[in-house]
């Protein structure tokens, strides 16, 4: 699996899954970009074959839709879809 | 030389432009934020070139168009999301409230069901009982009805494929 990490300060370990051609993956990468917060990535569109498998199961724990995007914070909770206020509550911003 | 990035802004500008007049013709509307409706576009022609169709920018999809069929663009998701949630799931077709600027589409919960719940639904469309006469053909996209032995090739109000016809009674 291709995992991008984003340079920032370390708020937790986050784990965006995400497409490439999603706008609301998109303001969510954005959003921590601009609140300087470190993360990792996933484009799982660009994922093929196991890997592509593996990230679905992944995100299943999660969100049993497997919706994007999915924001996994410490392997502990999860936000699903771009939702601004539930981020920076969660993540102290 | 070939100036690529122009090239695809053109393509971008010239599939925005066609939509918008299809949406305007069907009373649609699209996303007045121009830049974001011409960002999911983009992710639409991406999807063609992978896929062979217009999946949905903002859902993962299979590759396999028998599978994908209910979210090619316009999906059948769309009419519902607009009535319950003023935008469908990408928010490139918002409400007229929407689309007039007086807010701004959110982010929407996704209707679309699980892969285990569609192909169960799938199933249990086949053993639809048919009346005698002709069958009623059902798009899915914009609810147009039609008897007649087989669908039409192209959905006479929305310009949705054959494909996307189910058979309603």
């Amino acid at each position: 699996m291709n995992i991008i990490h984003v340079e920032g300060e370390n708020k937790g370990k986050i784990m965006i899954y995400a497409l490439s051609t999603c706008i609301w993956c998109r303001k969510t990468k954005q959003l921590l970009k601009d609140k300087k917060v470190a993360f990792d990535y996933c484009d799982v569109d660009l994922e093929e074959g196991a890997d592509k498998e593996a990230a679905q199961k992944d995100i299943k724990k999660w969100n049993p839709s497997i919706s994007f995007p999915t924001l996994v914070i410490n392997n502990k909770e999860a936000v699903l879809g771009y939702q601004p206020e539930e981020i920076k509550e969660k993540l102290g911003l | 030389m070939i100036d690529v990035k122009k090239a695809l802004n053109l393509e971008v500008d010239r599939v925005y432009a066609k939509i918008k007049k299809d949406a305007d013709v069907g009373g649609y509307h699209l996303n007045p934020d121009v830049q974001f409706a011409k960002d999911l576009v983009l992710g639409l022609l991406i999807n063609e070139k992978r896929y062979g169709y217009w999946a949905c920018p903002c859902r993962l999809a299979s590759g396999i168009k028998n599978e994908d069929v209910d979210m090619i663009c316009p999906c059948d998701y769309r009419d519902a999301d607009l009535i319950e949630h003023e935008a469908c799931y990408c928010a490139l077709y918002v409400s007229s409230k929407i689309g007039a600027g007086k807010e701004a589409a959110e982010a929407i919960p996704d209707r679309r069901p699980p892969k285990e719940a569609r192909e169960e639904a799938k199933k249990k469309n086949k053993r639809v009982r048919r009346l005698p006469s002709l069958p009623v053909w059902h798009c899915k996209v914009c609810g147009y009805l039609c008897a007649r032995e087989q669908p039409p090739e192209i959905c006479p109000i929305c310009k949705a494929g054959k494909e996307r016809f189910e058979v309603f009674a």
